[in-house]
This record gives structure tokens, sequence and C-alpha cells, in this order.
């Protein structure tokens, strides 16, 4: 078969209508057996049975048949899956209290809150994100001038590389004491934290990718009559552009997870507070909500650099899958 | 045009490895030069010291009276494996030398003329792992060239080709060569290409390097590979190529 498609799973209608009806079966299952645990199930059904018309939807248009519809297929069996596992998680929770409140809120209260408490789940993402992107845009351009000179220059390299790498290796949570003190506030110290948890994989990625670029494309430059200038901005570094990438998804992971850290040991806001703060009250359907968001912003946020990557490494297409 | 007088290199790094021992040699302006010989005879390290990539312990280099002493855009070199750079398209890359020059006037017509002079009409947007291995060896041509190089350095650009796509593009460098009247050294281990290509073919011997004799080609221009004369000149080389050996 072909290995090489990226929307591999068989087009078949019959798995397409089980994915539509393991929601529906979802649904059914949350409107015709009673509650044992409080919830306003509304706002669960409505999201379910919102998923299904678009399901359906998507499936009447004439455009199901092409590109669109290939994925759709692909995904099929995986939304069946996940509607029998919401019907038997309802189940279990809501519906039976089997597993217990306040640890083992259903969906149903999940997205209830979601709902309820969009206002601050909003006020707390947006301060999340303002404090990633500060603290991953420190770690990018730092991480990038000091890969870029010790990876260039033998006296930056000498003075500089150890530096990285000993830093490189040491956990950024072993900074908060330092950061606690040093900064004014939580959103800086913050800042700090997350600049540290990103620059020196950044760093240490950069440095070697223009330490790596191969002898002959600066032998070949240097017959074209390019200056040491030039060298570094038109062979050096777009040859190391795939480790930057690199090395930016790798920190923007550990910028995330800092993030959170940071969030719930100083902080005022934030989806981290969010949960601390939620955790104190017993509200874990609130912890499990702003779980959500953070799975939900992440992937986000990967998507984004990821058509930064695929934009500016746009030559690799069809070298690298 | 440059004379290379007295020219000894010996590289240490690890091993002691003699590889030119006391080279002269006098490349003239507008000619054809082949440098062959047995692998490691140095072919590839004389290449290197004319353009500049590399000094010399003993002896000199000069260009039109100048010593050699880096790397310039007056002197064109094409690797054996080209070296395009793969961020770049086809197009981009032929460009560089301009670009690195800070020369931009004319860029587009002077690409897309050395584009067609190569035969790489409608491929100016590729990138170089599109290409077939005859054609990345065009655009690397292309790009030497559109510096307008006095001379033009090849070190074996054919070397790892196959028969078909080696002899077309002996044909676009003869071509290339009848056309811009620039002076071109090449480095082959192929006799063949050595006695099609050039005016004079200098046979090296293997470690110290040195030019064992420097061979004039007397045949005419639309040169033919099964002629006598062509026969006759690669059993001689060949017999001096295995004597020296």
């Amino acid at each position: 078969m072909d290995r090489n498609k990226k929307y591999w799973k068989p087009k078949s209608n019959l798995w397409f209508f089980l994915a539509v009806t393991a929601l529906a079966a979802a649904l059914a299952t949350d409107v015709l057996v009673p509650n044992v645990q409080e919830t306003d199930t509304l706002y669960y059904q409505a999201v379910l049975a919102a998923s299904i018309a678009v399901l359906l939807i998507l499936f009447g248009i004439p455009v199901f048949s092409s590109g669109l519809g290939g994925r759709l297929y692909h995904y099929s069996q995986f939304i069946a899956a996940a509607g029998l596992f919401l019907t038997f998680l309802d189940l279990l929770t809501t519906k039976s209290n089997i597993l217990k409140l306040p640890f083992f809120p259903g969906p149903a209260r999940i997205v209830e809150v979601l709902f309820t408490e969009r206002g601050m789940l909003l006020v707390c993402t947006a301060h999340s994100l303002r404090l990633f992107f500060a603290g991953l845009a420190g770690g990018v351009v730092l991480g990038i001038v000091t890969g870029v000179l010790t990876g260039w220059n033998r006296q930056w390299n000498y003075w500089l590389f150890p530096v990285i790498k000993v830093a490189g290796v040491i956990p950024p949570v072993a900074w908060i004491p330092l950061a606690l003190v040093v900064f004014p506030s939580s959103f800086y110290a913050g800042i700090f934290l997350l600049t540290v948890a990103s620059w020196f994989t950044i760093a240490f990625m950069v440095s070697t990718g223009i330490a790596s670029t191969p002898k002959e494309y600066f032998e070949a430059s240097r017959t074209l009559g390019a200056d040491e200038r030039y060298l570094l901005f038109h062979v050096a570094i777009p040859n190391a552009a795939p480790n930057i990438f690199t090395g930016i998804v790798t920190s923007a992971g550990m910028c995330f997870m800092m993030l959170v850290i940071t969030e719930m040991i100083g902080a005022k806001a934030g989806l981290g507070w969010y949960i601390n703060w939620a955790k104190a009250w017993a509200s874990y359907d609130k912890v499990y909500a702003s779980i959500v968001i953070m799975g939900v912003a992440f992937c986000i946020i990967l998507a984004v650099i990821n058509v930064f990557r695929s934009y500016f490494l746009r030559w690799q297409r069809g070298i690298v899958q | 045009m440059i004379e290379i007088k007295n020219v000894s290199r010996t590289y240490s790094d690890g091993q002691h490895t003699e590889a030119l021992r006391d080279v002269s040699l006098e490349i003239r302006r507008g000619e054809f030069l082949s440098l062959t010989g047995p692998s490691g005879c140095g072919k590839t390290s004389l290449l290197r010291l004319i353009a500049g990539l590399d000094s010399p312990q003993d002896g000199e280099l000069l260009m039109e009276g100048r010593a050699i002493d880096s790397p310039c855009h007056e002197r064109g070199y094409v690797f054996q494996q080209a070296a395009l750079f793969p961020w770049k398209t086809v197009e981009e890359n032929i460009a560089f030398g301009l670009r690195a020059r800070r020369v931009y006037r004319e860029k587009k017509r002077l690409v897309g003329e050395y584009l067609s002079l190569v035969g790489l009409d409608g491929f100016s947007k590729s990138y170089p792992h599109e290409l077939s291995g005859g054609m990345v060896q065009r655009a690397a041509i292309a790009r030497a060239l559109i510096n307008g190089p006095k001379v033009l350095l090849l070190d074996e650009p054919l070397g790892a080709l196959d028969a078909f796509t080696r002899i077309e593009l002996q044909n676009v460098i003869r071509e290339i060569w009848r056309k811009t009247a620039t002076t071109v050294v090449l480095v082959t281990h192929d006799v063949d290409e050595a006695i099609y290509l050039s005016d004079r073919i200098a046979v090296m011997t293997p470690r110290p390097g040195r030019i064992s004799e420097i061979l004039t080609v007397n045949l005419p221009a639309g040169r033919d590979r099964d002629s006598e004369d062509f026969i006759g000149l690669r059993r001689t080389m060949l017999r001096k190529l295995t004597i020296n050996n």
C-alpha cells in the first residue's frame, strides 16, 4: 500500500456513519439517562449535536469527494472511538457517580465550565499566551544571536559555548529561587524563566547548524566573490535554518511546561494559576477545563510555528517528509 | 596568463603527504588545458592552488603578474559535487555571484542568458534536489560563468555522471568555451575527455605530484572520437600513464 500518503485510512462510508452514530450514541445517552451528579448538560448536548451537524453538512456538500473528504474519512475511526469513549465516560461519571465527585466530574460538567467560566478562562489564557510569547521570543532572539556567534566565531565559541552547554543541561526550574528574588514582579520573573528554558536549546542547535555547514559551500561562495559577511548571512545561516526550527519547536515545549510551573508558584493570573486556585476550592471540573484549553492552545501554537517552518524551509519539500 | 613557478605543497594533518613537488606550468590566455593523471597525483591540489583556495609552501602562482593569494570571482571554480546551495532555486544559485558582489544591474537578463547557455531554460524555479546530476552540473557551470571569469577551473565536474550525460556535457563545455572565449583548466582522469576537449594536456605523476609531460592536441575543432589521430593519441597517453605508474 501507499505508505507515503498522509490520509491513508480507507475511504469508507461505513466508518463515517459509525463515527456519526458513536457521537449520536453519546448524545442519546446523555439525553435519555438521568443525571446522578448535578450538572447542566445542555452545553455538552449542544456541542455533540453541533459536531454531528457539521459532519453531516460536510458529507452533504460536493467538495466532500475531493481533498476534505479524504481527511474526514481518515479521521472517521478516531471520531468513532472518541464518541464511544465519551459515552462510557458519561455513564461512569454524570450518570452514575461510579467515578466520584469532586475529583471526576463528567464530560458534560467540564463543557459546562468551559462555557460558564469563559470570561475568566479567556483572561487567563490571554495572560498565559502573553507570558509564553514574551518568554519564547526572548529565548529565540538570544538563542539565535548567541548560537550564530558561537557557531561562526571561534573566539566567541571559546568563551560562550561551554557556558551554553552547561546552562543547557540545568533544568530551568532550578532558577526559580533566583528569579523570584531578582525580578520586581512575577511577570518579569516568568519571562526570565521561559527565556532561560528556551535560550540554550536554540543556541545549541543554531551553533551546531552553523558549524556543520559543508566546507564546499564556503569555498564555492568565495570563488564567486562573497565576503565573510555574505558567507554568514547567505550560506551559514540558511544552512542552519532547519536546525533553528528544530530548536524552536523543542524549546517551545519546554517553555510551555515552564509557563505552567511559573504560573503555579508566583503568578496572579494565567492558566497555571487558575489550576492552582481551582484545586484549592476542590473544583476539579475547572482544573480539567483549563487542561483542555492548554492542550488546544499548545496545538495551535505548534501549528503556527509549523506554518513559518514550512514557508522558510520550502526548499526541503521532497527531501524530507 | 597564469604562471605556476616551482610550486610545492605538503599536507601534514595526521600523516605527511607530499601532494605536489616543484610543479611549474604556464597557462595561456584562451586555451583549454587539461590536468590529468592517476588518482592521488595532486591534480585537484594544483587546481585549488590556482583558485586561491589553498596556498603553497614553496614557489608562487601568478595571474597576469599578480600573486594569487585568495579566491576571486575572476577564477570561477566548479566542484566535482557541484556544491549548489540546496535552499536556493537554480535561478538564485546562478545569481549568487552577482548578488554577492552587489552587481544588481541587468541581473535578470544575465541569469536568463546563462540559463539558456547551459540549456536549463524552464528550470529556473526548481531546487537542486529536483534536478538530475547532469543538470546540477550545468547549473554549477552557469553559476561560475555569470561572473565573467577570466579562467574557469573545472574539478572533475563530470566525474560522477553516466556515460551519456558525460558526452552531452562535454559538448556543452566545448560550446561554452567557444562562445565565451574564456581560459579553461579541467581536471579529469578520463583520457578521452581530455583529448576531446583540450588544446594541451598536462600529464601528472602520482605522489609526489609533478608534471611529467605536456601534450599538445593538434586535432581539428569538430573532434571525432573514432578518428585515427584520436585513437593514436589515446594510445600514446594511456602508455604514458601506465609507465608513470
